[in-house]
């Protein structure tokens, strides 16, 4: 048995090799002329060919060195712990659904304190640093954290969820996603500039006129699906940024419009004058207090978004929208209005996209169209998708990685004693994006959280449990 | 046996009238009147590409009739969108089962019964589990991970859920082992027995069908060629040397 498993080890290593060998072949073909050789303009702007090989050597290098640690032992190892799964009896197994309701009540009581969480450590690492116990020091440095992760990725969590009702549930693809998210920062900025309403008002307010124009957009494509469902709704999201960009007495186009009222904490604005929060609480000034406010706004918004959608998949309109996904003739034939049901989750997805846009504003003060290009749906559709169409818990986990990968790039200033002092992380982001979109397709076909959870469960004896029934056997 | 259209009878629950149905520019049906009464068994039988299924989706107006009507229950519901169809209580089970794969069996069945809001759903899914016991011990299993009879009984339990006075029926047989296809034609006698059902069943196994059925209907290329009891057809030389000689299923 021994002697087996080590000449085995041998042939791997040996095969590990001969791969090696040739991704670095083909790696030396794909990047010869690419990386290979550079065109330069020199003083008298002639182009002149730079030889780089050095640089050739290294994309060779890594491809070669890759391939064998793949082959060599990633590949086996996953083999083995495959065979190890097989043969491991089914009662090993631990209650799954337990341990994913265990994460994510932890996950949720984590999001509650995390801004207390941030500013404690913070507060620590001082007291660590200088030996003065500071708490305000700590508040101070929070802001970063609550406003560029906490709410940052929590606005990008709940325009997710929010697509996820069109995309996950219903199974329509939605590229222009961002129209309703600008339709819903359009609308609190007008009306609060024009008509001085509070955000409070304005907030339910924005959800339904994103509402209104989901049904706007609902209406033409009812009878198309796929490809051409999601041409069209691309074409939407851009006509709605045009309408903003050129319909400039209204909109003042690009200048986009400033100064957007703040929201206020049952009418106590966040301002340093005496009437405000910070006065009133007999606190320091800052402006930390508004944003750990806007965390908690975000954070009720998005979980607003994911109690109404888990209601929703638990009722007939949800259960319609899934079946709608899988099959729209059967739908029909079952007796359910396939129009209505398309609207309602177009409209019921547009309305969270609106909430989070009038979030937006408020948060800013600041809207412009350029905040709603396309890049934006592709992110959160992105985002949809690399969490696993339908899942929570999995779209939430996507729009962290995501989202929060690229605020951490920011912070990675070491990389330019590495790469130079003009490399700026943050540019390598859609590259990093692509290349873990890739990896998790590969990894992960359906998503991080690909299982569709039941909507109902029977807890009931059953004669067979499905865990251990084969498929085909009838 | 010997006239080719038979004419619709007044008080059938449905009746197929002269209707055409085109594909584009190709038509597929060239006006085919059928009928089934309330209580009844009837069956369709053809061959391949005969237009059965046709038939069977423009009932549901899917696509819809471009000439004649259909009529059922003394409404016209030639115009009528499908889901309107489907809530005067016609549930089929189409072609190729159509359940929904992501969905567990339960949910299936639940979907089912989203005409009455699942009123009826407790009552409703014990006979349907009475009838395809096999279904209960997959509940929560998804609907795609079911094997080929098993489908086809969920599609047959799903109609039922709709409390439906007319089942259309479109190749249950359809791939099955013949054990299965027994116990399904089984089930769908006993409920037509028990509940006075309206079964309206298109087959291409035609020996199994015309067994089971009251009454018969022969398409050829969208015609309706021969009709007649069941018992007569079986015996009708030229039904025999078409579909039943040599394949008796």
């Amino acid at each position: 048995m021994a002697d087996i498993q080590s000449s085995g080890q041998d042939s791997v290593y040996a095969k590990a090799a001969k791969e090696a060998v040739f991704a670095g072949i083909i790696a030396f073909g794909l990047f010869f002329l690419v990386v290979g050789f550079r065109t330069d303009q020199n003083i008298n702007n002639e182009l002149v060919l730079v030889q780089r090989w050095g640089l050739l050597a290294i994309f060779v290098a890594v491809a070669a060195i890759g391939r064998f640690i793949f082959a060599a032992f990633i590949t086996p190892s996953r083999e083995q712990a495959k065979l190890a799964k097989s043969k491991a009896p089914a009662a090993a197994k631990v209650d799954r659904r337990s341990l994913k309701a265990a994460v994510s009540r932890f996950g949720l009581a984590l999001l509650f304190i995390y801004p207390f969480v941030v500013i404690l450590i913070l507060a620590l690492i001082q007291f660590a640093v200088t030996g003065q116990w500071s708490f305000q020091s700590g508040v101070q440095g929070s802001l970063k954290y609550v406003d560029n992760f906490g709410i940052q990725i929590l606005i990008y969590v709940m325009l997710a969820w929010g697509l996820n009702i069109v995309v996950g549930l219903a199974g329509l693809l939605d590229l222009g996603y961002v129209a309703f998210y600008a339709v819903g920062a359009y609308s609190y900025a007008l009306l609060s500039a024009h008509f001085g309403l509070s955000f409070w008002l304005l907030l339910p307010m924005a959800g339904i006129f994103a509402a209104m124009w989901g049904i706007v957009l609902g209406f033409p494509v009812l009878r198309l699906r796929g490809d051409y469902l999601a041409i069209v709704t691309l074409a939407f999201g851009e006509i709605i940024r045009l309408v903003l960009i050129n319909w400039t007495v209204v909109t003042k186009g690009t200048f986009g419009i400033s100064g957007i009222a703040k929201a206020t904490l049952f009418g106590i604005p966040f301002t340093p004058g005496p009437t405000g929060f910070a006065a009133m609480f007999g606190l320091p000034n800052s402006g930390v207090y508004y944003k750990i406010f806007l965390y908690y706004l975000i954070l009720f918004l998005a979980l607003l978004t994911a109690w109404v959608t888990i209601r929703l998949r638990r009722m007939p309109i949800g259960r319609a929208w899934e079946a709608l996904r899988e099959d729209e003739i059967a739908c029909r034939s079952l007796g359910i209005n396939t129009t209505t049901t398309k609207l309602t989750a177009f409209a019921t997805g547009a309305m969270f996209g609106g909430f989070a846009g009038s979030f937006f504003a408020a948060r800013q003060g600041f809207v412009s169209p350029e905040s709603f290009v396309f890049l934006e749906s592709a992110i959160i559709l992105a985002i949809v998708v690399l969490g696993g169409m339908g899942s929570l818990i999995g779209i939430a986990i996507a729009a962290a990685v995501m989202i929060g990968g690229t605020e951490l790039l920011r912070e990675l200033e070491f990389l330019k004693l590495i790469f130079g002092n003009d490399f700026t992380p943050e540019l390598y982001r859609m590259l990093l994006f692509g290349l873990a979109m890739i990896v998790v397709m590969v990894w992960k076909p359906r998503g991080f959280v690909g299982n569709r959870e039941p909507s109902a469960f029977l807890h009931e004896r059953k004669m067979i449990s499905s865990e251990f029934t084969k498929e085909g056997h009838g | 046996m010997s006239e080719t259209q038979t004419l619709p009878k007044t008080g059938a629950l449905l009746s197929v009238e002269n209707v055409e149905t085109y594909y584009g520019n190709i038509r597929a049906l060239s006006g085919v009147s059928v009928h089934a009464d309330a209580g009844e068994i009837v069956t369709l039988i053809g061959a391949n590409g005969a237009g059965k299924s046709t038939l069977m989706m423009t009932i549901f107006g899917m696509p819809r009739a471009r000439k004649g009507r259909v009529v059922f229950a003394g409404q016209d519901i030639t115009q009528l969108p499908t889901h309107e169809i489907a809530r005067l209580r016609i549930a089929q089970s189409p072609e190729g089962r159509r359940i929904f794969p992501r969905m567990t069996v339960q949910e299936n069945l639940q979907m089912g019964a989203s005409l009455d809001n699942l009123e009826f759903y407790d009552e409703d899914v014990r006979k349907v589990f009475d009838l395809f016991p096999r279904l209960k011990e997959r509940i929560n299993q998804r609907g795609g991970t079911l094997s080929g009879g098993e489908q086809q009984m969920l599609a047959i339990g799903r109609a039922l859920m709709a409390r439906p006075r007319l089942l259309l029926l479109d190749e249950p047989s359809l791939g099955l082992a013949p054990l299965i296809i027994k116990h399904i034609f089984e089930a769908i006698k006993e409920l037509n027995k028990s509940t006075g059902l309206t079964v309206f069943l298109v087959e291409q196994n035609a020996f199994g069908a015309l067994k089971l059925a009251d009454r018969g209907y022969v398409m050829v290329n969208g015609i309706v060629t021969m009709s007649g009891s069941s018992k007569d057809l079986l015996a009708n030389p030229e039904v025999r040397a078409a579909y039943l000689e040599g394949g008796r299923h």
